[in-house]
């Protein structure tokens, strides 16, 4: 079992007119593999930094704090460093990448997390039945990356990286948004196949309860201006489907929560 | 006045005229004062202020050197070319023996070294600056490449080009492709040189040519070359530039359509290392009506003053109706220290087009695509040299020539690790 651990982690992020403005502002979180997280709440509560920060973003800055897997520190790795670790981010915005085709950038990237070039066959054999069991067209295979791609075709082809790179912690930003019914379906599905092999853990950011239909989390967080305002289990996230996150937006500054359920 | 005068004289050779566009683009009366080589005569004294052209149409042209004054830099045509490194291409005499030419391939062709005064000289070309009257007032005799009507080559045609000294001379050629043949023309530059070149390309009706035009000089080499095609009726050109090696090169190819329902594509990719100057002017004169013209050139820059600048001239006279043409142009800045220029330039006589546009964007390396690239595991200097790849691939592989691609390919992942990238 491998364990990803935030401790009181503060984040910022510099202003265009060159400020320095905190964004998360003291978060600890324990995520081991075969867990599920769903870290929730309102847009600009601080979500989003977090799945960048632990990528390597380089627009968000550390203040304060500590990541570490397994005891290693993550904030000292460079961000292809933390990707052989075995961290993983299926982007919010996935951007197009021209001139470089699916294909040669998933060889490419798989090659780089193995050390080693996946055995020709049976990687073509791989990647043609993940992209089937997601439904992406084989054409795409062609195609540069994401150029072109509709919002959930991006979003699909994130999750098809997600099933050939095996990540040990996966995290999703906001896979959820921009989907229809069926490709949220088609999406979570793929989620769920990776992470009931039991190896991984996953860290969900939404901002709606609706994927959690798909995705059974084991613990719920709810996110508030940079902090944790509140955590559970799966009954959490269906408490804010009925009351939505008024009551925490009304009593903020919010309580910092029962640090005990961390 | 100048409305009553331009349409009592009737467009000579050197006087087709684009009337009135401004830059609005709105005052569409002809107001050509001047345009018969507006103040050639004033010119041939040197010190004539510039005077900007009204359009790209009415630039002077002619065979003899004496018509165009001598260059101060401030012309609109050179004004990016540092003519001091030119090396006495437009103020000396060009009297070396200049680079080799050995043509090899395809064996159903026609190849002639000719005389100044054969008569396919002059076929397709007129020299519209100086360097390149230049060029043809000095060269001593020609290589003519043929291919017959109705003839397929039954190999590409390798123009080698080797130079082996550094003495300022002039070369001349002409490549014809007759009615309804077809044939791939590679003109592979390589060696030290300083050389102004006119290279003539006829594309009779009906047929298929594509010109390939890769300058892999030694570092110090400088190389100008003005390469016009003259094209017939149902015909296809494509005409690619790739520029790689030499101190200054400076490629100046246009494409004149002289018959309907002809297309033209013209591709180009450069990659300028520290201290290079790699420019290209192009011209494609819509002179007819339902012509198709695509231009699309892609550039890299690294290390210090790495200079390549990308001149687009599309010009859709009032005669071309149909017209449809699109020309873009890429660059990417791999380090601090480079400098691109980028001007397209689009005039149109004419409403009644299929579409015409343009498109020109340089960019440095993209952040958001190294982190996409790095997290996914990919170390930095393998995400740069991806994307890089990736992009001037997308301009290989329109050249479909796979001996030539495999090559290109090689040179680019030679520049990229020579740049450490």
């Amino acid at each position: 079992m491998s364990t990803l651990e935030i401790t009181d982690l503060h984040v910022s992020i510099e202003t265009e007119q060159g400020a320095r403005k905190q964004i998360l502002k003291g978060v600890s979180l324990t995520i081991n593999t075969g867990e599920s997280h769903a870290i929730m709440g309102p847009n600009g509560s601080g979500k989003s930094t977090l799945a960048s920060t632990i990528a390597g973003h380089p627009r968000y800055l550390v203040d304060s704090g500590s990541i570490t897997l397994d005891g290693e520190d993550v904030l000292d790795m460079s961000v292809d460093e933390r990707a052989r670790a075995g961290l993983f981010l299926a982007m919010q915005y996935p951007v197009e990448v021209p001139g470089v085709t699916m294909t040669n950038f998933l060889r490419t990237a798989k090659t780089a997390l193995d050390g080693k070039a996946p055995s020709l066959r049976h990687w073509t054999k791989d990647v043609k039945e993940a992209m089937s069991q997601l439904r992406i067209d084989a054409d795409f295979a062609q195609r540069n990356v994401n150029e072109g791609f509709s919002g959930g075709e991006k979003k699909r082809v994130e999750i098809l990286q997600l099933e050939l790179f095996k990540p040990r912690f996966a995290i999703l930003d906001e896979t959820d948004s921009g989907l229809d019914v069926d490709a949220l379906k088609v999406v979570s599905e793929g989620v769920n196949r990776e992470h009931n092999k039991g190896g991984m853990g996953t860290v969900l950011i939404t901002h709606y309860t609706r994927i959690l239909r798909y995705i059974k989390p084991d613990f719920v967080h709810v996110f508030v201006d940079g902090r944790i305002a509140e955590q559970g289990g799966p009954e959490l996230a269906d408490r804010l489907e009925a009351e939505g996150y008024d009551r925490f937006l009304t009593n903020s500054p919010a309580p910092a929560g029962s640090p005990a359920g961390a | 006045m100048a409305e009553a005068t331009q349409l009592d004289s009737p467009a000579s050779e050197e006087k087709i005229a684009i009337d009135g566009f401004t830059e609005e683009g709105e005052n569409l009366s002809p107001f050509n004062e001047g345009t018969v080589q507006h103040g050639a005569k004033k010119h041939s004294h040197g010190d004539a202020p510039v005077i900007p052209e009204a359009s790209r149409g009415e630039r002077l042209k002619s065979y003899k050197l004496d018509d165009f004054a001598p260059l101060n830099g401030r012309e609109e045509d050179w004004r990016f070319t540092p003519l001091k490194r030119l090396r006495g291409l437009h103020n000396q005499p060009l009297t070396g023996a200049g680079p080799a030419v050995e043509v090899t391939g395809a064996a159903n062709i026609q190849v002639e070294t000719v005389g100044r005064d054969d008569w396919r000289i002059g076929s397709a070309a007129i020299p519209d600056d100086r360097v390149s009257a230049a060029a043809w007032e000095a060269f001593a005799e020609a290589t003519v490449v043929t291919i017959p009507a109705e003839t397929i080559a039954d190999g590409d045609v390798h123009i080698s080009i080797n130079g082996v000294d550094e003495a300022p001379a002039a070369q001349h050629l002409i490549i014809t492709a007759e009615r309804f043949s077809k044939a791939v023309v590679v003109l592979d530059h390589h060696g030290k040189t300083t050389l102004a070149q006119n290279v003539e390309i006829v594309v009779g009706d009906g047929a298929e040519l594509t010109v390939v035009s890769v300058q892999e000089w030694d570092d110090d080499a400088v190389h100008t070359s003005t390469q016009q095609a003259r094209i017939g009726r149902n015909a296809k050109f494509k005409h690619v530039v790739v520029s790689l090696g030499g101190d200054l090169v400076r490629m100046t190819p246009s494409s004149l359509f002289t018959g309907p329902g002809s297309e033209v594509e013209m591709y180009g990719l450069y990659f300028a290392d520290a201290g290079q100057h790699l420019e290209q002017r192009l011209l494609v004169d819509h002179a007819v009506p339902n012509c198709k013209s695509r231009v699309t050139y892609k550039g890299a820059l690294q290390g210090q003053d790495a200079h390549t600048v990308w001149v687009g001239d599309v010009l859709i006279r009032k005669e071309a109706e149909g017209t449809d043409t699109y020309e873009t142009n890429r660059n990417l800045l791999l380090t601090d220290g480079t400098r691109s220029d980028s001007v397209p330039n689009l005039e149109i006589e004419t409403g009644l087009i299929a579409g015409a546009g343009h498109a020109s964007a340089t960019g440095r390396f993209d952040d958001e695509h190294l982190f996409y690239l790095m997290a996914r595991g990919i170390d930095e200097k393998t995400a740069r040299r991806l994307v890089v790849r990736g992009f001037l691939n997308e301009v290989i592989q329109q050249i479909k020539v796979p001996a030539l691609e495999e090559r290109l390919t090689d040179a680019v992942e030679r520049e990229l690790a020579a740049g450490n990238i």
